[in-house]
């Protein structure tokens, strides 16, 4: 059998927008065969999946403060890889930003800090030092590529690893609560060093209305501006981009710390929002899965705020797989890699004729 | 006596540098045609734990080697469907492939999570094995071990001496060019990722049948991407791998002696070792190879047949 591939001559718009929708059926149908070799209801697997995480408040408010960080990190992420470039290590950065903010809530913890002029500004300060952090450790592989030519992909990748060991050795000992009963964890963080939630009693907490702004903006620069032309020239035509005269060094430099910030950003929201305080795991893995919300969206920042509603779904309705189906995280993990197979498929389905030829060698 | 323990600890390198170079020489391999499969790490986990589930369930180490390399292939005909049938970006399609195997491994060996086999045992060549010093790191490690070096010696000699890894060298160089010589490009790239995956999976397999013999999710630990590195500081000579893995296998060594010993480092400074490592090599190794760019010309692209 071989498959062959004619350019498409002229994109549609139904094309473009149904891609990602039949390749999510797509995923859910393998998902679902998958589930029923291992001797599952497939039926039931999908209501507590798709359907019950959205027939209740508190679950919807949960999938926002899951969706949250997976738009932060896949907006920066829009920026990389529509610049072909390469940044798979947005969880070390996402550390980074968590552990370089959240050290700002622990030594503002007992007060003496905030007697003189109050504590409004720590709040501020811990965002921006989450932002700050994840752009400089996104800034390591980007400066290794542009001044040694080293492949920022396995860089970027190394160092989630390192980040990971970082924060495990923080939580274990200078960070550590002292009167913590000697478990790896810092002190959790003053009402005034956590984000406001939008409602008493609630879940939903600010940052969820810091990541629609970042999508809006993100969408706007990426369309609107000069800067957002240049990254998608250096992506889809780099030779005209550098007969355009634009710095394809600087251009690196630029959208790996766009992205780093937002990993980091995404980080300190999830420490001061929805965990208060350091542990050694702070993400469940949403830089990788970040990877996959970005392509799923793609590479859109408003197909993005779609995109991490779905793969936010995936984690709470993994959750409830676990106590109603005995289905492990594994499962979820093994859905999302699926999923981004089928989103890269329906991809070149847009852009390709894709021909099946029967028979035919090579 | 000092010299058996010296010989001990050069054999427990050579162990750790086993997996490091069975899937690197096959990712090599498949990078010389062209294709850079990223998903390295998904093979290999799914290599461990298929493998892991073959042996136990047959008692045989042989067939759970076999059912390793299969679950690696088959991700690299999952890969290879992707990346050069549907000319999927190979970066993306990596990622893909090692999310899924993550996963899929941690499914597939969840019911043998806690359970234990016997190593398999070492080669033994009467005279040659008990020769004093060396007899035993030469001629008395265990049959992964030469399997490693003979594909080693294999791909060295296939990719340099024989006409049809010329052609392989040919499709990864300029696919354009060995089109146009009537070379079947599509067909090269897709069984180059075959063999990088059966080499994979078999450096899975070591891990749970040799390395450490139990299976646990996620027990790759990062080796996939260390072995894509050694590609890269091998400048993608088969020889360089072995240097490279042995160097990347002592450095793994020296981390556990130290923690062993406590010598006053934090443990996860040294546990980040090899991935600093892999940052330092790659940094060093870049950009010496940029003046002879030595990497293959058209890696990562996808081909499109003209018409």
């Amino acid at each position: 059998m071989r498959i062959d591939l004619e350019p498409r001559l002229n994109r549609s718009l139904a094309l473009d927008l149904g891609a990602p929708i039949v390749a999510l059926a797509g995923a859910i149908l393998i998902g679902g065969i998958v589930i029923w070799l291992l001797g599952k209801s497939p039926a039931l697997a999908f209501q507590v999946y798709f359907i019950n995480p959205l027939l209740e408040g508190w679950s919807l408010q949960e999938l926002a403060v899951k969706a949250c960080p997976l738009v932060l990190i896949a907006v920066g992420l829009s920026f990389c890889y529509r610049a072909n470039l390469w940044n798979i290590g947005a969880e070390g950065q996402f550390i980074l930003g968590g552990v370089l903010g959240g050290w700002l809530g622990i030594l503002t913890h007992d007060e003496a800090y905030q007697g003189v002029i109050g504590g409004w500004w720590i709040l501020p300060t811990m965002l921006a030092l989450g932002v700050i952090g994840g752009a400089i450790y996104a800034l390591i592989p980007a400066l290794l590529r542009v001044w040694l030519g080293a492949s920022e992909i396995l860089t970027s990748l190394m160092l989630v690893y390192v980040a990971e060991l970082g924060l495990d050795w923080l939580v274990r000992g200078p960070f550590k609560d002292p009167d913590g009963f000697n478990f790896p964890q810092s002190v959790v963080f003053d009402d005034i060093a956590r984000l406001p939630f939008l409602a008493e009693g609630e879940r939903l907490h600010a940052g969820v209305l810091l990541a629609l702004i970042v999508a809006l903006i993100g969408a706007f620069v990426l369309a609107r501006t000069l800067f957002g032309f240049e990254v998608r020239l250096a992506g889809e035509a780099p030779r005209a981009a550098r007969f355009a005269g634009f710095d394809d060094r600087k251009l690196t430099l630029m959208v790996f710390a766009i992205s780093g910030g937002l990993a980091g950003l995404a980080g300190i929201v999830e420490v001061a929002g929805q965990i208060g305080q350091l542990t050694p795991k702070i993400s469940p893995g949403y830089g990788f899965t970040a990877i996959i919300v970005a392509f799923l969206g793609r590479l859109s920042p408003i197909g993005i705020l779609v995109a991490a509603l779905v793969l936010a779904l995936t984690y709470i309705g993994g959750e409830a797989a676990q106590v109603e189906l005995s289905l492990n995280s594994d499962m979820t993990r093994a859905f999302q890699g699926v999923l981004l197979m089928c989103v890269l498929i329906a991809d070149t389905a847009t852009r390709y004729r894709v021909r099946l030829n029967f028979g035919a060698a090579r | 006596m000092t010299s058996e323990i010296f010989q001990l600890v050069l054999m427990t390198v050579v162990t750790a540098a086993t997996p490091l170079i069975l899937a690197a020489i096959g990712e090599l391999v498949t990078e010389r045609a062209g294709v850079l499969n990223l998903g390295v790490e998904g093979m290999m986990i799914m290599g461990a734990a298929l493998a892991f589930a073959g042996a136990y369930l047959t008692g045989s180490t042989t067939l759970g080697a076999i059912c390793g390399m299969l679950a690696g292939v088959a991700m690299a005909a999952l890969f290879g469907l992707l990346t050069i049938g549907f000319a999927i970006n190979q970066v993306a399609a990596g990622l893909a492939l090692t999310i899924f195997g993550t996963g899929l491994s941690g499914l597939l060996g969840a019911g043998f999570v806690g359970l234990k086999r016997d190593r398999p045992g070492h080669v033994h060549i009467p005279g040659l094995s008990d020769l004093p010093y060396v007899g035993q790191l030469f001629f008395g490690e265990d049959i992964f071990v030469y399997i490693a070096f003979g594909l080693v010696a294999g791909a060295a000699w296939f990719l340099s001496r024989s006409r049809t890894g010329l052609a392989l060298r040919a499709t990864g160089d300029n696919h354009q060019s060995a089109h146009a010589l009537g070379l079947p490009v599509r067909r090269t790239r897709f069984l180059a990722a075959l063999f990088g995956g059966a080499c994979a999976g078999l450096a899975g397999a070591y891990l749970t049948l040799a390395y450490t013999p139990f299976w646990s999710p996620g027990m790759t630990a990062g080796r996939g991407w260390i072995a894509l590195a050694l590609v890269v500081f091998a400048s993608w000579k088969p020889w360089r791998v072995v240097l490279g893995a042995l160097l990347f296998g002592g450095a793994t060594m020296l981390q556990l002696h130290a923690q062993a010993a406590s010598i006053g480092l934090p443990g996860q400074l040294l546990s980040a070792v090899p991935y600093l490592a892999t940052i330092v090599a790659l940094v060093l190794l870049s950009s010496g190879a940029r003046k002879n760019a030595t990497a293959p010309a058209a890696l990562g692209q996808a081909f499109i047949a003209p018409r």
